[in-house]
């Protein structure tokens, strides 16, 4: 046998170039599904965009009997929501961090860093019957009457607090999308903490900081961009997270100026309403509630990215 | 003195509160857990896996719902684990450093976080409307879109872990990069690449949004990939809104079964993984 064989090796060479082109085009065709995703809700929104113009994102009217539709009372429902479930998980998740990487023993921090990922493992469609079955009454027995007799006469704050209490509705979808987001956050803020370098935190230490003062005025600070990131992160979740809602949310399209009235989301409308939906026009809207959607997880999503690979970056070259 | 009592009052009040946030987080996913189990429990019976899914008032099971969800999801594997991997090949090993590889990276991150429903609508529209039916086909194409960004990321760090030494020496005994990948890499991150797969799956079983407006469902017994499918997420998102007692009893019954399986997949993906971590801590 010759030990440089031509044909062997022409071979071996075509080969090489069939199984680059295989992962380059693998790779290639993720770049094709995020452009072809904005071309095909492009497409499908047309309609919509070009009877509504840009009246579609300020009006609050949905009315397929007339077919005439807007999308402020679902974008209204979006931001609302996901304001509440940052409201609640930020500090929680942020205290799960904590604990996680200062407090806890270390026999039990892989354990519980477990259950948090697996609290985050749990599908959507899961917080969303157990949030309609179980949370949607606890809170309109004990949470919601409370909120009302205390908190609904305040002037300003009390008008979010009126009305009878549903069980399901804004509030209940935000404390739904809290539960489901407060692992990502946890997760990331655990994660951005153990990149701060233990000589800074020693060194805070040496000086007779307590552990508070140590997270608050070193890790924090150190970890600022990642900490936003990760916030950023659960943020793009809860924005577009559907199930989970759909369930607890009421599904009426109206901007209610109390939390506890029923409401709608862009995803939630979507889940509900795309099926049943005739005609073009109805079809179109929520296509462009879609779109709508599409781009704001996207710049919201995309922001995380950029955030947490900058933090990346800096770990990687500093220490 | 007094601001020394201060500041310890403050610090045992803060890790308090980060104590309790522990403690509620723990406590939601035990509650979850719970009701899943003392609901689900009173779901299951024998009809539950050969039975299909009843008109309200009779009795039944959940079998068509069951088998849709595992074909739709192992199609849905079959086809997007494949790119997933090939992708990540590309990243690790051929435009590691290259100006689209760093784009590919952050869109595929992107993607990974993006919301699903997002997905469907776009099968719906490149599918569902030219065929002009909703089809199991459909379905499995939408949940191959949101397993190929789980695969790709595993597939890229776990490749990045195998020891350079190793590429090396099969490239010094004259092997051209797609022998050593296929004979000396994958065989190398095996178990890493595995986990990448479970929870694919994982991530993938238990979607409801995708399938809304792709498969559909089907109350019948079908194995035709060309037409409407049943499957557990929307069987169970149907049967839970219902009034029907029967209904929503499946409905917790079918939930249980999906925790369960995405559970018991995410679990044994982090057994391999620490096992994997275990190995290398001690190799060398």
């Amino acid at each position: 046998m010759a030990i440089i064989d031509p044909r062997h090796a022409a071979k071996q060479l075509i080969y090489e170039r069939i199984f680059r082109a295989a992962t380059l085009g693998a790779a290639i065709l993720v770049l094709l599904i995020l452009g072809g995703v904005a071309v095909s809700l492009l497409r499908g929104a047309w309609p919509a965009v070009s009877h509504f113009g840009f009246s579609f994102v300020a009006r609050e009217i949905w009315n397929p009997v007339t077919d005439e539709y807007g999308a402020l009372a679902p974008i209204y429902g979006t931001v609302v929501t996901s304001a509440i479930a940052m409201l609640l998980a930020v500090p929680a998740g942020f205290g799960i961090a904590l604990f996680l990487t200062e407090l806890c023993p270390p026999l039990l921090k892989r354990p519980i860093g477990v259950a948090v990922e697996l609290l985050a493992a749990v599908p959507s469609i899961i917080f969303g019957i157990w949030g309609l079955f179980v949370l949607a009454p606890v809170l309109q027995r004990h949470v919601q009457p409370w909120l009302i007799a205390h908190l609904g006469h305040i002037p300003y704050v009390g008008g979010l607090f009126k009305g009878p209490p549903f069980g399901i509705g804004v509030l209940t979808a935000g404390v739904v999308l809290a539960i489901m987001v407060l692992p990502f956050i946890a997760a990331t803020m655990r994660d951005v903490f153990d990149t701060v370098p233990p000589m800074l935190k020693e060194s805070g230490y040496g000086l007779g900081a307590t552990t508070w003062e140590v997270m608050w005025n070193v890790v924090v600070p150190h970890s600022r961009v990642g900490i936003v990131g990760g916030i950023m992160l659960g943020l793009g979740r809860a924005l577009g997270e559907t199930m989970a809602v759909t369930f607890v949310i009421g599904n009426a399209h109206r901007i209610s100026s109390s939390l506890l009235a029923p409401g709608t989301t862009i995803s939630s409308a979507i889940a509900n309403e795309f099926t049943e939906a005739v005609g073009d026009l109805y079809t179109s809207s929520l296509i462009a509630l879609g779109l709508l959607l599409f781009l704001i997880t996207f710049t919201v999503i995309a922001a995380a990215q950029a955030m947490l690979r900058r933090l990346e970056r800096r770990g990687a070259a500093g220490l | 003195m007094n601001r020394r009592l201060f500041r310890k009052i403050k610090n045992g009040l803060f890790l308090l509160l980060s104590l309790i946030a522990t403690m509620i987080g723990l406590a939601c996913l035990a509650a979850i857990l719970w009701t899943l189990v003392s609901h689900g429990i009173a779901g299951m019976s024998g009809h539950l896996f050969t039975q299909m899914t009843p008109p309200p008032g009779s009795q039944g099971g959940l079998l068509n719902a069951i088998y849709g969800s595992g074909v739709m999801t192992l199609l849905g594997i079959l086809i997007g684990s494949p790119i997933g991997v090939l992708a990540g090949t590309y990243l690790a090993e051929y435009g590691r450093t290259s100006r689209l590889s760093t784009v590919i990276r952050f869109i595929n991150d992107v993607l990974l976080s993006a919301p699903s429903i997002i997905i469907g609508l776009f099968v719906y529209e490149i599918v569902v409307v030219r065929m002009g039916h909703f089809s199991a086909i459909a379905g499995a194409l939408a949940l191959a879109i949101l397993a190929i960004p789980v695969t790709l990321r595993t597939t890229e760090d776990m490749l990045n872990l195998v020891p350079i030494g190793m590429k090396d020496s099969s490239a010094a005994l004259g092997a051209y990069p797609w022998r050593t990948t296929l004979s000396v890499l994958y065989p190398a991150a095996r178990s890493g690449i595995v986990t990448g797969l479970l929870l694919a799956i994982a991530r993938i079983s238990g979607e409801t949004a995708p399938l809304l407006f792709t498969a559909l469902n089907n109350q019948f017994w079908s194995t035709h990939l060309n037409a409407p499918m049943a499957n557990l997420p929307v069987v169970i998102f149907q049967f839970a809104l219902s009034p029907y007692k029967d209904w929503q009893d499946l409905a917790w019954a079918g939930a249980l079964i999906i925790t369960v399986t995405i559970l018991v997949l995410s679990i044994s993906a982090r057994v391999i993984l620490a096992m994997l971590q275990a190995e290398r801590g001690s190799g060398r």
